[in-house]
Order: structure tokens, then C-alpha cells, then sequence
């Protein structure tokens, strides 16, 4: 960890993207006050904590504010990638960065009188400009966000987003818990990537506690860890396929995806691999022996392999992702876009490749062919090229599992005080967890998940497209509600 | 276009016929937690210490150790962790099924386990009032979701829903747009303060009769997001619930019950009713 002060913060973390890091997150904390509570304005120092991706691990820079500061010179000038983190810090704090483009409310609600600004902001004005607001309650079943759509009639010169709603206070619910429990909650945080967000955050308290989990356990987390990507691969195919009107892809894909959460059921019990992935380990072995796992593996792969060829091969979909929602190259790298985003705009920063953890140090991975297109379709192609590779990790798996004898899952791993970042790959990219205890209670962990830190490049690629487009856009890049707003 | 055609063709029939038919992976769903019939305290069921301890396995608080030995389990907060189940077996087991126990209920407390005394006459004057209302939409019922602070997970089951699977619409249920046309009201999540506003607009704007379903642990009672200054740990304080629905999240087959539940047409049993009406023949899911 290094500390600065607040003027030297925005200078390191440019200075480090400028020679190739990654700039992975930004946020506050009060270290002085009653962790976890809402500081009343200004009372205590407030702390600002960047993080750095680097090839080998997560840095931390840290630079606190002068007492009683009620601003800082915002850092979204010059680094655009902290745009919505500044924004956070407003909604949390008060403090006010100084030459921030928009302070708007991002995470938290106003009053529950009145949530958010029901005037529909006008950003772009001409002759027939109207805003279309859609959500937070919106067609079909979806997750809880408002998008304010600015059109002409067709195209979207501009997208606002509101993910307020939903906003659930985990953060401050992780203050006060034990480890065992957290991890729980970490689950609860963006739930299609359970096992990715408790990953990351078993890896920091492993850190901590200064413990590793035995190999069995590793390679029983990479088995879940690979399977929830798969099956929200598919998931993003179903939906993108849906929008499409193809019927009986739609149907195959969520077949597919069916079975794939039903195969994690078998071998846990949750369909989400939840209370799976423990501090220390795994809590238990997978319910069906390696051997039958590796033919439910084949079972699944070659039909998935199948209709993912037929739906990449079907020209009337094919023709509504291509050019959809390009994300250029140059800005997916000036962001550090995460994930299959980031892949497809040939910025790929995967975590369990440039900072491997678990049995993917020891696993063969070679890297994802590179993308440039930076569209919809590249995206998808990017996800069909992962779930292939998560496949044939999953093949290893179950071919290491079979060889090694039973063995421990776990270890015991009790911490008692410290700080540490853990990080994990979720289907939406990385995820990271920065957790600090005391005494063996959490006294603040904030997670960031891969979907905040992409759901804000969704301003940037409408260029051109129209609103028939947005179904594509949206679920290409395959992100969750829940992780974004907490 | 025409290799679609072919490619629905080829692995038959995939929806299941539950409830009509029993199906294997509706009976094996793990639901939430409960005590074992024989849960008596053996130690010293006076000794306070031990009936602390036993309560303090729960991350959410919903076991209730009793000073005479009784323990009881309120469904409605257990997130299937499995902590109590792995600590002490021989007080605590995972229930079975989509149905029976852990299924969908008509009142709060029937959620709780074993049932409080007064339970079995509020569920019947619950079922009542609820048989009432619902009599008309047996066949034909459209949902509306709304997602008050969920995880994610939940939206994940009920799309599920409309997949070929579980395909509700053999069973005349469907998913709609607008809560003008809606009779069944899915809420999801914790209860976030952002979205009372919306969940409460949402409602008021269907037509009655109306149902909501507390879908989900965190939507009966928060789960591990209680009441904070950010959620009011529950959708109930916001909109009246008629059934609850516990599981974090909730199975399939278990949505599909109490949607079921909902419009009369099964009824909260261990040994499940079976449809009478309805398509006959097919195969079994896989």
C-alpha cells in the first residue's frame, strides 16, 4: 500500500496507466468513525483508496483528505475511468470532487418520499428531441434500472442511466459480520456470479489470515467458478437471441442453460453454487464422483457447441449484432473495460491469467484469441470462446480430481486483523473485494464489482444505433443490476 | 433459418409435467432448513448457554431454541446456508421437495416450523379470503415482476419460468408487460427504499382481484439485508402479501407452486395434489 497525498493520488495512478496498469477502482472510506455508518458531513477525515491492476497482483494507493476537507479536486478530468467511483463517493460521503462533470445521485436513492428527480433530464435539445424514460419497472423480467433514453424518434444521441432503485446497503451490512457469514452476503451481492464474488472475497481473507486452501479445494472452486460462466454465457445468448425473435434458439440456449444449473445442483445442492466456496476451501466435495462429472461435462458441451454454431451461422441475427454497440479499442483500454467487454474491444486484462489464483496457476490456459471489433457480436463470440475454455478446464478438473485421493476441502483460516484486496474472474470480468477486519469481525468491505466499473461505458456505444437496437446492446454486455448499485 | 426447425426437434419433449406428474428433480429440490421431528434439546434444554449457541448458527436469525426444548425454524429468513444443518445434524435437515414443507405458504407463520398453535385456522381464513378473490382467474393468470432489491438470482428462476422446461404457459399462466392486464404480482427482493415508490405504483395501477407473491427469503422477510435505512427487510411493509415464498432464491418448481397456491389450484400439502385438467402423455423432463 502506498499513501499520498490527494493532488500526488491523481498523478501515480496516470503516471501508472500511462506505462500500462490498469486503473481498477476508486472509493472513501472515514477510518476514524464507527465503521459501516453513514458519516454525518465532514466530521472525520475521509480517506480516498484507488486500486491499481498490475501484471502480478492489485495495488492499493491511498491519500487521506485534510480534517474537516468537504472536497478534493476530482480525479474524473483526467482519469474518465473514475467518473461513476467519484460519483459513489458523492452519494456516500458529501464530499464534493471538484470539477466533476455530473454529480447526480449514482447509488443511493434520495428520500424515499422522493426517489431520484422524476423531471426527465434533457441533455441534448433540437427540434423533436424527447426522452423516453424506461424503467425501473420495465417489460418482461428484468432486474430494477431506469434508462432515459434522449431520441429524435430513432437514433440515441445520448443514454442516461439510473441505478439508484435498487440500491440495498450491502456494503454497510458486511460492517460488524464474521468472515463465515460475509462470505454469504458476498454471494448475495451480484447473484449470477456467487461463486465468483465469494471467491473474491475468500481470497482476501485468506490473505489475511495468511492461509491457502488445500489443492483439492482449489481445483472444486475452479470446477464452480467455470460452470457459472458457462451457464451466463448462455444466459446472454438466450437473451440475445430472444431479441432477435428466433424461438427455438431461444429455447435450445435456455435448455442448455437449464441443464448446466441443474448439473451444479447435482453437485452441491443451490443451483448458484452457493455455500460452496468457504475462507480456507470449499465446504465440501462435489456430490457426484470426477469420473461421472466428466460425462455430464461431455454430455453438456457438445450440444451447447452445436446450436452455438447454428446461432453463429444464422445471418439474420448475425446481421442485427454486427456494428451493434462498438466499443472502440482505444477507449476500452482507456476505461480497463472488464470481461468479455474489454475482450471484444482487444483489451483483455483476465484475472485468471495476469493474476492467477486457486488451480488456475497450475491449470493449462492458453489466451483468448484477440478481438477488435469491439461489437455485439464480438462480445458474443468473445463468450463462446470463454465457455469453450471452460470446458476444457473443467475437463482438467475432473481429470485431477479423479486421480488425486479424497483429500481435506478445506482449511481452517480465521483472521484476525488486517486488510487485503482478493479478486476473482466473473463471467462479467474481474471482481474485486477490499476487505478489512478487526478482531475477526468485517469492519468494511466494499466490493466492486466488473459491472459497475462496465455499466458506464453503455453511455458511449450508441453510435448510430437505433432504439431497436438496445435489447442487443444491453444484454451483450451481460451485466447485473444488483452488483452495480449494492 | 430451416436448421432451426430440425434443431427443435431434437430432444423431444423437455417440459416438465409437474405438478401433474411427479417429476424427479421437483422431489429432490434442497429447501430451507428444518428442525428434525425429534429436535428435542438433549443436553439441558434449561441451560441457556446451549440453547444461545444453537441460535447463533443462524446468520439471519431464524432459529428460535425454546426454553422447553423446542426448535423451531422460521423459513421465511433462512437462506439455505446449510450452517445449522452441517453443525448439528441431529437437530436440523434440509426439506425435500418443491412442495410440502418449505413450499409456498399463505400466511407469515406458516413458514415457521413445526407451526405455532394458532397457524392452522389463520392459513384457512387466509385460504379463504384468498378463494374468494381468485375464483375467477383459475385459467388464465398473468403475472407482472417487479424487482425490489433482488440479487439477481430470483429473476434468473422466474425466467426460467418461460423457458421450455418449466414452460408455465401449459399451466394458462403468463408472463405480461403492463400491470393494467396483470393478476399476480412477483416481487423479488429485499424490499430496497428506491423501489417502494415504483413496487407500490406498480400494484396500485392493477385491477382486482390482485395477489402478490413474496418471492424469495430476501422478499418475506430480507434474509441477510434486514430492515436497514436502505431496505425495509421485506416486501410486506409495502405491499399486502398473500403468499410467501421462501428460498434464496426460490426453485423453479417452486415459483411455479406458489403461483399455483396462489390461484387455488394446489393447495400447501406434503403429498401434492395432482392437477385433473391439463394436456396428458409426454415425456418426462431431464
Amino acid at each position: 500500500m502506498m499513501t499520498l497525498g490527494v493532488k500526488a493520488l491523481g498523478d501515480e495512478i496516470e503516471s501508472r496507466v500511462d506505462v500500462g496498469d490498469r486503473f481498477a477502482g476508486l472509493f472513501a472510506t472515514r477510518p476514524t468513525q464507527a465503521a459501516g455508518s453513514v458519516g454525518v458531513f465532514g466530521s472525520t477525515p475521509i480517506t480516498l483508496s484507488a486500486h491499481v491492476a498490475t501484471p502480478g497482483g492489485i495495488d492499493t494507493l491511498e491519500a487521506s483528505l485534510p480534517p474537516g476537507a468537504e472536497s478534493y479536486p476530482a480525479l474524473t478530468p483526467r482519469l474518465g475511468a473514475a467518473f461513476w467511483y467519484e460519483r459513489e463517493i458523492h452519494d456516500t460521503f458529501g464530499v464534493v470532487p471538484e470539477g466533476h462533470p455530473r454529480l447526480a445521485p449514482l447509488v443511493r436513492p434520495g428520500s424515499p418520499e422522493t426517489p431520484g428527480d422524476r423531471a426527465l433530464p434533457r441533455h441534448v435539445t433540437g427540434y423533436g428531441m424527447f426522452t423516453i424514460p424506461h424503467g425501473p419497472v420495465r417489460s418482461g423480467v428484468l432486474e430494477s434500472i431506469e434508462y432515459l433514453v434522449e431520441t429524435p424518434g430513432e437514433a440515441i444521441p445520448h443514454l442516461n442511466m439510473r441505478v439508484f432503485y435498487k440500491h440495498r446497503g450491502v456494503q454497510n451490512r458486511f460492517a460488524g459480520m464474521i468472515a463465515a457469514d460475509a462470505v454469504l452476503l458476498a454471494e448475495r451481492t451480484e447473484g449470477i456470479a456467487s461463486v465468483a464474488h465469494a471467491l473474491a472475497f475468500s481470497h482476501a481473507i485468506e490473505q489475511i489470515a495468511d492461509c491457502e486452501p488445500p489443492a483439492t479445494g482449489q481445483l472444486i472452486r475452479v470446477l464452480y467458478a467455470e460452470l457459472e460462466r458457462i451457464a451466463n454465457h448462455l444466459d446472454v445468448a438466450v437473451r440475445l437471441a430472444d431479441a432477435a425473435g428466433l424461438a427455438v434458439a431461444t429455447a435450445r440456449l435456455a435448455l442448455h442453460k437449464e441443464r448446466v444449473m441443474r448439473l451444479v445442483s447435482r453437485l452441491c445442492g443451490s443451483r448458484f453454487g452457493r455455500g460452496v466456496v468457504v475462507p480456507g476451501g470449499v465446504s465440501a466435495a462435489p456430490l457426484l464422483p470426477p469420473a461421472q462429472l466428466r460425462t455430464e461435462l461431455d454430455r453438456l458441451a457438445k450440444p451447447i457447441a452445436d446450436d452455438a454454431a447454428a446461432l453463429m451461422a444464422t445471418s439474420s441475427f448475425l446481421d442485427r449484432l454486427r456494428g451493434t454497440g462498438p466499443l472502440t479499442p482505444a477507449r476500452a483500454r482507456q476505461h480497463g473495460a472488464l470481461g468479455p467487454v474489454g475482450k471484444a474491444a482487444g483489451f483483455a486484462d483476465d484475472a485468471r491469467l495476469a493474476r492467477p489464483y486457486d488451480a488456475y496457476r497450475a491449470l493449462a490456459m492458453p489466451p483468448a484469441k484477440p478481438h477488435v471489433a469491439g461489437d455485439a457480436l464480438a462480445r458474443l463470440r468473445v463468450r463462446w470462446e470463454e465457455a469453450d475454455q471452460s470446458f476444457r478446464l473443467l475437463r482438467q478438473v475432473a481429470d485431477d480430481l479423479s486421480e488425486r485421493a479424497p483429500d481435506l476441502c478445506s482449511v481452517t483460516c480465521e483472521p484476525s486483523s488486517g486488510r487485503a484486496v482478493g479478486w476473482a474472474e466473473a463471467p462479467q470480468g474481474e471482481v474485486l473485494y477490499d476487505v478489512s477486519i478487526e478482531a475477526g469481525r468485517i469492519t468494511r468491505c466494499h466490493p466492486r464489482s466488473a459491472s459497475f466499473h462496465n455499466l458506464v461505458l453503455m453511455h458511449e456505444v450508441f453510435t448510430g444505433d437505433i432504439l431497436t437496437d438496445f435489447p442487443f446492446i444491453e444484454a451483450s454486455f451481460g451485466l447485473s443490476v444488483a452488483g452495480v448499485a449494492l | 433459418m430451416s436448421i432451426w426447425v430440425l434443431r427443435g426437434l431434437r430432444d423431444g419433449v423437455v417440459t416438465t409435467r409437474w405438478p401433474a406428474r411427479p417429476d424427479d428433480y421437483a422431489d429432490a429440490w434442497r429447501g430451507p432448513a428444518r428442525p428434525l421431528a425429534v429436535a428435542a434439546l438433549t443436553p439441558n434444554p434449561a441451560d441457556r448457554e446451549s440453547l444461545m449457541s444453537i441460535e447463533a448458527l443462524c446468520p439471519t436469525g431464524a432459529i428460535a431454541a425454546e426454553r422447553g426444548g423446542n426448535v423451531r425454524v422460521d423459513q421465511g429468513r433462512c437462506i439455505l446456508c446449510g450452517h445449522c444443518v452441517a453443525a448439528r445434524p441431529d437437530l436440523f435437515a434440509w426439506s425435500q421437495g418443491a412442495t410440502g414443507p418449505g413450499a409456498a405458504a399463505l400466511t407469515r407463520n406458516q413458514l415457521i416450523v413445526p407451526e405455532l398453535p394458532e397457524t392452522d385456522e389463520a392459513v384457512e381464513a387466509a385460504r379463504a379470503r384468498l378463494r374468494e378473490r381468485t375464483a375467477a382467474l383459475r385459467r388464465s393468470v398473468h403475472i407482472r415482476h417487479v424487482d425490489a432489491g433482488s440479487d439477481g438470482s430470483e429473476e434468473w428462476e422466474i425466467q426460467a419460468l418461460l423457458g421450455p422446461v418449466y414452460d408455465i404457459h401449459r399451466l394458462g399462466v403468463f408472463v405480461t408487460a403492463s400491470p393494467r392486464h396483470a393478476d399476480v404480482l412477483l416481487v423479488t427482493g429485499a424490499g430496497a427504499r428506491g423501489m417502494t415508490v415504483p413496487l407500490r405504483t406498480t400494484y396500485d395501477a392493477m385491477p382486482d382481484p390482485k395477489i402478490v407473491i413474496a418471492t424469495g427469503t430476501d422478499a418475506v422477510s430480507g434474509g441477510l439485508l434486514s430492515e436497514s435505512d436502505m431496505t425495509t427487510g421485506g416486501i410486506a411493509t409495502t405491499v399486502p402479501v398473500d403468499i410467501w415464498l421462501a428460498g434464496s432464491p426460490p426453485s423453479p418448481f417452486g415459483i411455479i407452486n406458489a403461483l399455483l397456491v396462489a390461484v387455488g389450484k394446489l393447495s400447501r400439502d406434503p403429498n401434492p395434489a395432482r392437477l385433473t385438467t391439463g394436456p396428458r402423455g409426454g415425456r418426462r423432463s431431464r
